[in-house]
């Protein structure tokens, strides 16, 4: 009798062990988490991190449209210059603490010193208020028409609500304490770094009744228990462990692992984010040979999209070119002004080459030798130059180098550069403001550090239009200026569908690594 | 003995300032900007230059050298300028990893590769001791991660003995803890396999031609007592010393097994340090693997007191 009673208990136990392991989900994210103040850096590890355990006053779905999260209407004033914004109900930090307006405004003016469409939003702002405890406004000095845009910004910077003793930390130093209102608590005890980070379940989260739908929409919870593992980072690795059921989410694999993967059993592939990332080369003009427009045209020309789509995803399913400087199939996306690129050819660039006045100054390339989904980029960028005829000087080295040395201004004999090439993910460049490549304000621009007072203009009646078709003529507009000056060479969109167990389901649609709505069967 | 002691310790003091200068200046001096690379893809160059500031890299390198040397001389190794932990605190974190596999892989090659070294002495020219020598050749040619991969095939995916990443703490017990690390112990063990079993055989096959092993033979001692207590214990000392620097190089040579196997040791926190251009880590983590090299070093010299009575210190 005593021996059933124990077997019993063992069972009993064993079967509720196996139930809370079915509850963690176990994922390996795209990169380590190290640092955990989403407003301080623009790390997309530390926006993941956010989206886990903040919560956002406005998300934008998967039609990139921006819809109420922690707001629960809103009102404008006829001149569009008062914006009152009341809070839904049932809103908590996880400390317990009901989240009020002006838990709002601080971590707004917090935001507001860091990200650069926050910085532009607060070039407008007069003042911020919380009159009563559920509600919070913004008075602005003018009328701007980017305030939701701004508000629901689904990637780095993204705008999230913390307590206002955490907000009211200097911006420009990192919060020590990570309590948010969002739908996981984040386990500060266990958090290693290099090894694993662990939220659970905020079992007092209130969702929103509406569908989930990217980043907007209800954040309903269905898993105890979510470890990010930080230490599995072999790519052949990573595979092997998800082929065997250790793991049950792999962010994103690396192209070369598909073939793999797509034979594994138990192992499905999920398109969750259908813009994806485009590539981009990013010219320096300060510099010679690229402080010239002609030269940055002629190089425009000979960078067409399909080469080096082919050589770095090299799955067709998964890539295409897009002409558009804005994320092809969002609203700003089009093919304005792309010509000097889309519709060219290398027998075109030569010739632009020659009657640029092109000297036969070396073109520094920076090539990261360790950041697999860029790392064949810079030498299909330098085949492709020298066949126009330009002179390469391509070097090789870690992306972290690569990091450090774009941000230098000194000459590419010095230490500089003159082409370096990268990849971003659609929100973070499919309008304007949030396109950091396009910003024309010399020095203070992003590394490359062009000038152009047109589409510094431009980009200024941009964030003051209110009317969506206005918006659209100069969205297209200040690309076909940035096609002229050659700001930049875009270079294709792909997309990078994660690797899964079969018995993981619930993938919310839209940009971003999120981890609600998920299922564990 | 005791002033041996005395001095080799007291002698680590140059060599662990030496090695501090050093790796300082080298970090100061090569490329990289730890500012940049916290601040992100979109980040521009004033909130890098803020970044900078906030952690005196804008200062210059002498006053930054005083800053990083005072505290030091007070026990205060710094903080991580990625995790904002003190870097003790990350290095307590990682060093148990980091221990259990090497003394795991350390416990498999001696194991393993002294018997394996004694017998091809013993057999010397026979099957086994070509056997033995040409698995020594493959022992060191093979890249550690081939094996790796090779063993997690087999092993892991095929027959499904083994996982085929990550790291249980002896805490979680000592099965689960064991069954993690067997693999990458044995993937890593190969080559100190190869290495030991090679000079074990060496040293045996040349004090299996002295005098002493005659007369013992002579004197009728059964063969495995001629072996281990005459032919072994005489050959010990440069099998220690090769075991000592396999122990003293496993330590900071772990990168790779514990990249492939996922393990959240030394070695992949070093790896990510030296990338990140985390410098107070990595100036913490080489001043240790310089004094657990310098002590593995004391310790072996130690130990021929005990293998070879004629040393005295």
């Amino acid at each position: 009798m005593n021996r059933k009673i124990v077997a019993a208990v063992l069972l009993a136990a064993a079967a509720g062990s196996a139930l809370a392991q079915d509850k963690v989900l176990r994922v390996v994210p795209h990169s380590n988490l190290s640092i955990l103040d989403p407003i301080w850096t623009t790390q997309y590890m530390a926006r993941n991190h956010g989206y886990m355990i903040y919560d956002t006053l406005f998300g934008t779905d998967e039609k990139s449209r921006v819809q109420p999260q922690m707001v629960d209407k809103w009102t404008v004033s006829p001149d569009n210059r008062l914006w009152t914004f009341t809070l839904r109900d049932g809103l908590e930090f996880h400390d317990g603490k009901p989240v009020t307006g002006e838990d709002v405004v601080a971590s707004i003016a917090r935001w507001g010193k860091r990200d650069a469409m926050g910085q532009k939003l607060m070039t407008f702002v007069d003042r911020m208020d919380s009159p009563v405890p559920n509600t919070f406004r913004i008075f602005l000095r003018e009328a701007c028409g980017f305030v939701l845009e701004a508000l629901g910004k689904p990637s780095s910077n993204v705008p999230f609500i913390m307590p206002k003793r955490v907000a009211d930390t200097d911006a420009f130093k990192q919060i020590e304490e990570h309590i948010g209102s969002g739908p996981y608590v984040f386990k500060r005890d266990e958090f290693k770094p290099g090894d694993k980070a662990v939220y659970v379940k905020n079992a007092k989260y209130k969702p929103r009744k509406d569908k989930p739908s990217g980043t907007a929409g209800g954040k309903f919870v269905y898993v105890d228990r979510v470890e990010w593992n930080l230490a599995l980072r072999d790519g052949q690795a990573q595979v092997n462990a998800l082929a065997k059921g250790e793991i049950d989410v792999l962010e994103r694999p690396a192209f070369e692992s598909y073939e793999q993967l797509r034979k594994a059993d138990g192992v499905l592939l999920v398109t969750k984010d259908p813009l994806g990332f485009q590539y981009m080369a990013r010219f320096n003009h300060l510099h010679p040979p690229f402080n010239n427009p002609k030269i940055r045209q002629a190089a425009l020309a000979a960078m067409q999209q399909e080469p080096f789509l082919r050589a770095q995803v090299g799955i067709k399913e998964f890539y295409k070119p897009c002409a558009s400087m804005f994320t092809c199939g969002t609203p700003y996306g089009s093919a304005k002004g792309s010509d000097v690129q889309s519709k060219s050819n290398m027998k075109k660039a030569q010739e632009m080459l020659k009657a640029s006045g092109y000297d036969g100054t070396p073109v520094v390339i920076l090539k990261p030798t360790d950041l697999a989904a860029i790392q064949k980029l810079p030498d299909v960028a330098a085949q492709l130059l020298r066949q126009a005829g330009f002179k390469v000087d391509l070097q090789a080295m870690d992306w972290n180098t690569v990091v450090s040395r774009r941000a230098k201004k000194e000459p590419p004999s010095q230490g500089g550069w003159n082409i370096f090439l990268t990849a971003w993910v659609a929100p973070d460049i499919w309008n304007p403001l949030t396109n950091a490549a396009i910003g024309s304000q010399g020095e203070k621009s992003w590394f490359g550090w062009p000038t152009d007072d047109t589409i510094e203009k431009l980009r200024d009646q941009f964030a003051r239009a209110t009317d969506d078709a206005k918006k659209k003529a100069l969205a297209e507009a200040i690309q076909v200026r940035a096609f002229e000056i050659g700001t930049h060479a875009p270079l294709g969109e792909y997309v990078n569908p994660l690797a899964t167990r079969k018995n993981i389901s619930g993938w919310v649609i839209g940009p971003g690594d999120i981890y609600w709505n998920v299922k564990k069967n | 003995m005791y002033t041996f002691i005395a001095r080799r310790l007291l002698s680590t003091i140059p060599v662990l300032l030496i090695v501090a200068v050093l790796v300082f200046l080298m970090l100061r001096l090569t490329p990289g900007d730890p500012a940049a690379i916290l601040a992100g893809d979109a980040a521009n160059a004033e909130q890098i230059a803020a970044i900078r500031a906030g952690l005196g890299l804008d200062r210059s390198i002498p006053v930054q050298f005083g800053i990083w040397f005072g505290n030091m001389l007070q026990g205060e190794l710094g903080q991580s300028f990625f995790y904002k932990m003190q870097v003790t605190q990350l290095i307590g974190q990682r060093i148990e990893p980091t221990l259990a596999l090497a003394t795991l892989t350390i416990l498999i090659a001696v194991l393993v590769s002294v018997p394996l070294g004694v017998v091809a002495a013993w057999r010397f020219g026979g099957w086994f001791d070509r056997a033995l020598m040409g698995f020594s050749v493959m022992g060191f040619s093979v890249p550690v991660f081939v094996l790796a991969y090779i063993l997690i095939w087999v092993l892991s995916l095929k027959l499904g003995w083994f996982p085929v990443q990550g790291y249980r703490r002896l805490a979680d017990g000592f099965w689960p803890f064991l069954h993690h690390l067997i693999l990458p112990a044995i993937t890593l063990s190969v080559i100190y396999i190869a290495l030991i079993a090679r000079v074990t055989r060496a040293s045996v096959l040349e004090a299996l031609g002295e005098d002493y092993i005659r007369t013992a033979r002579a004197k009728g001692l059964p063969e495995a007592r001629v072996l281990v207590r005459h032919a072994l214990a005489n050959a010990a000392v440069p099998i220690i010393t090769v075991i000592g620097i396999g122990v003293a190089l496993l330590i900071g040579g772990v990168v790779v097994t514990e990249s492939v196997y996922a393990i959240p040791g030394l070695g992949r926190l070093t790896v990510d340090a030296v990338l990140a251009r985390d410098f107070p880590t990595i100036q913490a983590v080489i001043l240790l693997f310089s004094f657990a090299y310098v002590l593995v070093n004391l310790l072996v010299d130690l130990s021929y007191v005990f293998f070879d009575p004629r040393i005295r210190y």
